[in-house]
């Protein structure tokens, strides 16, 4: 039976444990905020990319002067796993349920067979990888000292990625992060960039397109951009949903604590007060002995 | 006067959105200004100032860096890689924007990819020199 003092220290540590989860929830909604504005004011330009992309690549036939971001380069011997992940823990599964789908994809292609590279976006998702990856890990991106994620990071990491592409490092290239669905509810997801999977619109448009310079050239741009606009929304789906993650799991945590609060305070009182009545019994039956 | 549809978008941002009665584009193949009722197109663009005509006496200029203009019958939609309007140009801006754009050239050994960086420089150096004024 622990001591009275023992409940009071259990109760002012368990106090203490709460009021940080809930400032970090505070912490975590405010930035889920940001992060989702963020998020949704990319849409437009992912969107349009993906119409016009569409667009092009509905008129151009696979042939051998295909560029190679689209066409593939006809084997997929050596899979590029790029693994978006957190920087920071305490967002509940968010980061272990991506690196769960990694894992398994991963699992999957060894046992085929395939040779698995990987590059780690984020602190997290490489210390869960490493364990059973060590060997696989070709590179490590550390976003740490970002605070807002802009357009840049998306370039250097997406440039990496095309110059091992160019490098013949590698055929088929795999982005995973998690979308944002809502606070409650982030999806991992698992995203073929290279070679691109673009949804032909089906309908050639109407209208007779002019291109300048040509289209294949066009074609050519675009390709890589794409690539840095899709690696900078999966960024931000993730930031968007690191966020909103963290703040369910805090509510979480400040819940429990709650709990916890209300079931020791209540076995406090109960031996404080079972205390005092021995304590009377103590002096009643001394005074009742004289 | 007729007015089309005119949306520049960056990756961060929708910069404008509106009715406007004419755009000149910097295009890779030289600058265009794309007025109602234009043919269908394609085009990429490489750095300059994107101009957009609003009203008699009402222009607005923003610089681009790299992107592809969508011309179609619903109007024209520019995907800038980059953009800046004027207003929030600055020396510093303008200056780590050539850095950049130096450290490009340098980075390069295709002849075209040289070319690109090399006007991109000289429009920005240009852009610094107005920008003075």
């Amino acid at each position: 039976m622990p001591s009275l003092k023992d409940l009071r220290n259990r109760i002012a540590s368990v106090k203490a444990t709460q009021k940080i989860t809930k400032a970090m929830q505070m912490v975590a909604a405010a930035k889920l905020r940001r992060a989702q504005t963020a998020a949704e004011a990319a849409r437009p330009y992912a969107e349009r990319m993906e119409v016009v992309l569409g667009n092009l690549a509905s008129g151009i036939t696979v042939g051998p002067e295909t560029p190679r971001l689209l066409a593939g380069t006809g084997g997929d011997q050596v899979h590029l796993l790029v693994v978006c992940t957190a920087e920071r823990g305490l967002c509940g599964a968010f980061n272990s349920s991506i690196a769960r789908l990694a894992r398994d994809h991963a699992n999957r292609l060894l046992a085929e067979g395939k040779t698995v590279k990987i590059i780690c976006v984020g602190k997290k998702g490489y210390d869960i990888l490493r364990r059973q990856f060590a060997q696989n890990i070709i590179d490590l991106i550390d976003l740490r000292s970002v605070r807002q994620i802009g357009f840049e990071q998306a370039d250097q990491i997406a440039q990496k990625v095309l110059g091992l592409f160019e490098a013949g490092e590698f055929d088929v290239a795999t982005l995973f992060y998690s979308r944002f669905r809502s606070v409650i509810a982030q999806i991992p997801t698992a995203q073929q960039i290279i070679p691109a999977q673009i949804e032909a619109t089906g309908v050639s448009s109407d209208a007779v397109y002019e291109y300048e310079p040509e289209e294949g050239e066009i074609l050519a741009t675009l390709l890589p951009r794409n690539l840095t606009v899709q690696v900078f929304r999966a960024l931000l789906e993730n930031a968007a949903s690191e966020q909103g993650a963290r703040m369910s799991a805090m509510d979480n945590a400040t819940r429990n604590a709650g709990e916890m609060i209300k079931k020791q305070t209540q076995t406090y009182n109960r031996s404080r007060q079972a205390m005092i009545t021995k304590e009377l019994i103590e002096i009643i039956s001394g005074a009742e002995a004289l | 006067m007729a007015t089309f549809n005119f949306e520049l978008v960056s990756p961060e941002r929708v910069l404008f959105s509106d009715a406007v009665d004419a755009v000149v584009l910097p295009a890779s193949e030289g600058d265009m200004t794309v007025l109602p009722g234009h043919a269908p197109m394609m085009t990429t663009l490489k750095t300059g100032f994107l101009i957009i005509g609003n009203g008699a006496g009402a222009g607005k200029r923003v610089l681009v860096r790299g992107g592809f203009a969508d011309i179609s019958q619903n109007g024209l939609t520019v995907l800038a890689e980059r953009a800046l309007p004027t207003e929030e140009l600055t020396q510093e801006i303008l200056d780590k924007e050539i850095l950049q754009a130096e450290m490009a050239y340098d980075a390069t050994n295709d002849p075209a990819a040289k070319h690109a960086a090399e006007s991109a420089i000289a429009q920005l150096r240009e852009a610094k020199e107005a920008l003075n004024y």
